[in-house]
């Protein structure tokens, strides 16, 4: 589906602004009196507080106040709940213990804050760092998480009976009847481990409050401008009304910019309006690596039940999940995981187990991919296990078992992170995986280019994965659209942008039913001053769901737009419409009226108006889905490995990707190419190690390795399947994790493609040539 | 991640650098492109009192071809402007090759090549090659001047034997003999990321083809570059092979290094890799040094 511009990659509406370095980012706001905040963080990771000297810090010059968790009495308490407890899910357990504002009494997690330093400057609030003297009792740490759950292990929430933070158990048909009657069952252990969010600008908030109008301004670099806005206010006992959350530009998010109950989302507003003065806080680097959310520490211990065709009859998982030292974000991680660990393949008989562990680490909330990964890590390891068992081709085991593309909708029987039954709604996956053999040559290249590679002494792999991606999940967002006096148009709606071109996707979709120039289309996200319904952008969701609310907006001003424009001009209403951001007459172009004049009549200010009308060329919708809608893919890709270093080249990338209608090709095309590197850096660069005591060994770019625009692969291969979803009307699905999801897993594949001499079994991700280094000595010395 | 307070001064000739560094003494820190003290100094792991800036000296910086088939570099000269400088590509192939594996464009337009020298991280290239080349270093100080040779210049980790008055004006590259050879062989996670292992190394063949001298470094596998003395041992007077190679490696590691693990690498592994580029650096080398 394509019009004159929808469907067409358009470039992009805010690039002038940031290429020319005049987009506002949070830290370009300077306001008059404005105080800087920094927060002293907790090195132990768990320990108790046996007292915080502050005296010394409010001594020096510039330092204006000091807090910590004794100066915030009864405002002090943990924070809200940000994702409901998965009640939906029979004998589900869940223990809520969400994120306190600051350290009291003890401390959870290295980084966590213990104390609040307000100064004239970020400079001298740290050197204030210095003068505070903290006396702390160590506590062992948790960070195992089969240790975690052993009796007598150190407890994270001491009012709890363990560490177990929540306990889920999903099953479809019976997997061990299934496993009984199987030829085949194969059973591993697969480890994954941690990655940040690392956006490019790191998360920051900016309150400003008058203490005359009683309305308090954020700016904030935040996923979710609504919740925040809503959870400050109901703090502060204010209205709704009297917060306004603005978001500037963003620079990524990725994830961990969705919470809205740290630090100092809860601390900063109260102490500016206690101060009576603007406060600003930049998160710096260390910050960020140490105390905002990362994610997917996840032990599996996974079975796949098969016969000696390669037909699969069930699988069966249970795995750890780490949630860090709070909960606040609920399961959406973990029961992602639950959703993709089958969702491309028909599997009967499926059983899903999830122990979600509390442990002296920071806060696992969703980050690109959101759990997604790692289902799919381990189903396509279970597979490539079941094919190296059987002797059978990794890619012909994928299309025995493959959900064609008759059987949609399909529901799963296992319910999400929207609390209802996932349903695949469309779909095409045989075709996905097709296209991706063809696009990286599977069959040449095993056939032909290989063996000729092996004569030469090369090591050379490759690998084909499938995946799903659960997207624009609910449960709804809403648009306002206006037609100005100007003739152009104003969009807003409630999610915020953090890069991804909303500003350029939105435009299109109010342009193409509007009839405007995508140039003549103004698009807010994220300021609740011009929208203040919604949810926030996460899992893929910002196209197809506040993408869909503006599609219904525009019609309905489109309709508005017909009728008055059926009335003035004289003719009837299938006789007018819109173009070049006019009304005219069908067949005759001449006798129009133009949009901004039509505004103008549309908000008379004097004689009469007619009953039940409502004024100007304006709408608001909202839309929400029944359930999400799923994205999907196929990855192949062929790596080089070098045996003496162990290093590994991604040479050639091919991925094949269905995000039904393509609103801009080009968007999603940089959407599958980010997500792509973020996938590669979760495959062999990225990992936030931390030791048994619960130091993080990875806090700055030294040792957590980014993959840069350089460690891209050569050759990237692009393909489209366009299988629209009938749960909107612009039949979108969501694509901005796609990249992200099924990168690991392919890497495994292809490098044990390479080594196939070495009968090397991959069971973990990340991965860096030392440690394969480790893994190909011990499969070798077996 | 914001530095401590600190004073700056920013001299314009050397004379008045050297005044200042040597009033300074210890709580002076001399800033050249700022790629490693900036960084260190967000976080707070440096505490300069004062920073010596010698950007705004224009004598520090530039390449001069001498008529011994030496180049002398001063201090400030730009990595970007060695990388790309006619005269070392056609005199030091090896140097110009070796820039490019340091960190990015961005970052070598902005650091300096007596910086990293003087900075002498055990991870670097340019210490190490150096010292493969054992630079002449000239060292400046109020009132006097001093020639250190690359050998005898980096004491650990982070240090040398500059003093806090002293500082690294000039390097001298040593022409090299006929018929040598250069290869630099490295591993790095990420392209521009530092050295998991390195080894640079320059051979000599005499008119027979058999190894007349040979010098060989090994970066990241010890407190500072590590310039090996069983390959000279081995290889000297020798007609060089894969199994004479083979047997420098296996010297090499046992003997001449003492890799850490760290979050990216486990010391086995870095002994591993060493062998590996032992033997690749010595074949390219000597290859090209018979061409
Ligand atoms: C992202 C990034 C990646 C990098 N990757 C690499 C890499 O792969 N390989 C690599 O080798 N380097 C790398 N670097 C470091 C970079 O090359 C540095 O520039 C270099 O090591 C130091 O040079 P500088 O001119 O920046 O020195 P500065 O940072 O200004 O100074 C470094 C130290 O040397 C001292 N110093 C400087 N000049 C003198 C002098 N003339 N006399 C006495 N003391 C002096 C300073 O006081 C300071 O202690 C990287 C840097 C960054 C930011």
């Amino acid at each position: 589906m394509s019009g004159k511009v929808f469907g067409q990659s358009v470039t992009r509406n805010e690039d002038p602004y940031l290429l020319t370095g005049k987009a506002e980012f949070i830290d370009d706001i300077e306001l008059p009196g404005m105080l800087h905040a920094a927060f002293l963080r907790s090195d132990y990771a768990h320990a108790r507080i046996k007292s915080i000297d502050v005296s010394q810090a409010l001594k020096r010059p510039g330092v204006v106040a000091v807090y910590t968790a004794a100066d915030f009495g009864d405002y002090w308490r943990p924070g809200p709940l940000q994702v409901p407890p998965p009640t939906a899910i029979k004998g589900s357990v869940f223990h809520a213990r969400t994120l306190v504002p600051i350290a009291k009494d003890k401390v959870r997690f290295s980084g966590e804050p213990l104390a609040l330093i307000i100064a004239e400057s970020r400079y001298i609030a740290e050197d204030a760092f210095d003068d505070i003297i903290v006396e702390m009792e160590p506590l062992d740490a948790v960070v195992d998480l089969e240790k975690a759950l052993e009796p007598g292990a150190p407890l994270v929430h001491e009012d709890l009976e363990s560490n177990l933070a929540a306990h889920v158990v999903q099953e479809r048909g019976n997997y061990e009847e299934a496993a009984a009657k199987a030829d085949y069952v194969i059973k591993r252990r697969i480890s994954v481990d941690r990655c940040a969010g690392a956006a490019m600008e790191n998360r920051g908030l900016l309150v400003d409050w008058n203490d005359r109008t009683r309305e308090m301004t954020i700016w904030a670099s935040t996923q979710a401008p609504i919740p925040l806005r809503n959870s400050i206010a109901a703090r502060l006992g204010l209205f709704e009304s009297q917060v306004r959350v603005i978001t500037p530009y963003i620079g990524g998010g990725f994830g961990p910019k969705i919470m809205t109950s740290q630090a100092d989302d809860v601390l900063l507003p109260i102490v500016a309006m206690w101060l009576n003065r603007p406060i600003k806080w930049i998160e710096d680097r260390r910050e960020n690596f140490l105390a905002t959310t990362s994610e997917r520490d996840q032990l599996h211990y996974a079975e796949i039940a098969v016969t000696k065709d390669g037909i699969i009859l069930g699988v069966k998982d249970m795995f750890y999940h780490n949630t860090g030292a709070y909960d606040p974000y609920g399961m959406t991680v973990p029961l992602n995981t639950q959703t993709h660990t089958v969702s491309n393949y028909n599997v009967p008989n499926f059983k899903t187990e999830v122990k979600m562990v509390f442990s002296n680490t920071m806060v696992v909330t969703p980050v690109r991919g959101a759990g997604r990964p790692y289902g799919v890590y381990v189903m396509e390891r279970l597979i490539d296990y079941a094919a190296c068992e059987l002797g059978m081709d990794p890619v012909e085991i994928r299309r025995r078992n493959l959900i064609r593309s008759d059987q949609y909708p399909l529901p799963t029987g296992i319910i999400g992170q929207d609390f209802v039954e996932g349903v695949l709604d469309s779909g095409d996956y045989p075709e996905e995986l097709r296209k991706a053999v063809e696009l990286i040559g599977y069959e040449k290249f095993i056939k032909e280019e290989q063996p000729r590679l092996r004569a030469e002494g090369k090591h050379k792999g490759i690998g084909v994965v499938c995946f799903t991606e659960g997207t624009s999940v609910g449960p709804y967002e809403g648009a306002r659209v206006t037609v100005g006096a100007n003739g152009k148009v104003n969009v807003s709606t409630g999610i915020s942008t953090q890069g991804q071109g909303h500003f350029t996707v939105y435009a299109q979709i109010a342009a193409e039913e509007l009839g405007v120039d995508v140039r003549d289309v103004n698009v807010t996200t994220g300021d609740t001053g011009h929208f203040h319904w919604g949810a926030g952008t996460f899992a893929s969701r910002g196209t197809g769901v506040a993408g869909s609310a503006i599609h219904l907006a525009a019609s309905k001003v489109r309709q508005k737009a017909i009728k008055l424009g059926s009335k003035l001009l004289g003719v009837p209403e299938d006789q007018v419409e819109l173009c070049d951001g006019k009304v005219c007459v069908a067949g005759d172009h001449s006798r129009f009226i133009s949009l901004g004049e039509m505004a103008m009549k549309a908000n008379p200010t004097r004689g009469t108006f007619e009953q039940g009308a409502e004024p100007g060329l304006e709408a608001v919708a909202y839309f929400g889905p029944p359930y999400g809608s799923t994205g999907a893919g196929a990855l192949a890709m062929i790596v080089d490995v070098d045996p003496g270093s162990m290093d590994v080249k991604i040479e050639k990338l091919a991925i094949v990707h269905d995000c039904g209608t393509l609103v801009n090709p080009m968007l999603v095309e940089g959407q599958i190419l980010g997500g792509l590197s973020m996938g590669i850096g979760n495959a062999f660069y990225e990992q936030l190690k931390y030791d048994e005591n619960g130091q993080l060994l990875t806090a700055s770019f030294m040792d957590y390795l980014l993959p840069q625009a350089t460690d891209m692969p050569d050759e990237v291969l692009l393909g489209h399947v366009e299988r629209p979803s009938p749960l909107n009307e612009l039949g979108m699905k969501g694509v901005g994790e796609a990249g992200a999801i099924p990168t690991p897993a392919c890497f495994a594949q292809a490098v044990e493609n390479a080594l196939a001499d070495c009968k090397l079994q991959i069971a973990e991700t990340p991965l860096s040539p030392s440690r394969l280094f480790e893994l190909v000595k011990k499969s070798t010395e077996k | 991640m914001k530095p401590i307070p600190f004073e700056y001064y920013a001299p314009s000739s050397v004379a008045e650098a050297l005044d200042t560094i040597a009033e300074l003494g210890y709580s002076g820190k001399i800033l050249a492109g700022g790629q490693s003290l900036i960084p260190s100094m967000n976080f707070r792991v440096a505490r300069p009192g004062a920073l010596v800036d010698l950007n705004n000296i224009p004598e520090l910086a530039y390449i001069r071809p001498n008529g011994d088939g030496s180049v002398a570099i001063g201090t400030m000269t730009r990595d970007s402007k060695v990388e790309h400088d006619a005269e070392i590509k056609r005199r030091f192939p090896l140097i110009a090759e070796v820039m490019t594996y340091i960190a990015h464009p961005q970052i070598r337009n902005r650091g300096t090549f007596g910086g990293a020298i003087a900075h002498a991280d055990p991870a670097a290239q340019l210490p190490a090659i150096s010292l493969l080349m054992n630079a002449d270093l000239k060292l400046l100080k109020k009132g006097g001047e001093r020639w250190v040779q690359a050998e005898d210049f980096f004491l650990g980790p982070f240090m040398t034997v500059l003093e806090p008055d002293e500082m690294l004006a000039e390097v001298v590259l040593k022409p090299l003999p006929a018929r040598t050879g250069s290869s630099y062989k490295q591993v790095s996670r990420q392209r521009g990321g530092y050295a998991q292992v390195a080894v640079a190394s320059a051979a000599t063949l005499d008119e027979a083809g058999r190894c007349k001298q040979v010098r060989m470094v090994l970066i990241s596998v010890g407190d500072t570059p590590i310039l090996s003395k069983e390959v000279s041992r081995i290889l000297v007077g020798q007609k060089p092979g894969q199994e004479a190679f083979e047997a420098v490696a296996e010297a090499v590691a046992k003997g001449e290094i003492d890799p850490g693990t760290d979050v990216h690498a486990t010391a086995d592994y870095r002994r591993h890799l060493t062998r590996v580029l032992v033997v690749r650096s010595l074949t390219e080398a000597f290859q090209r040094a018979a061409l």
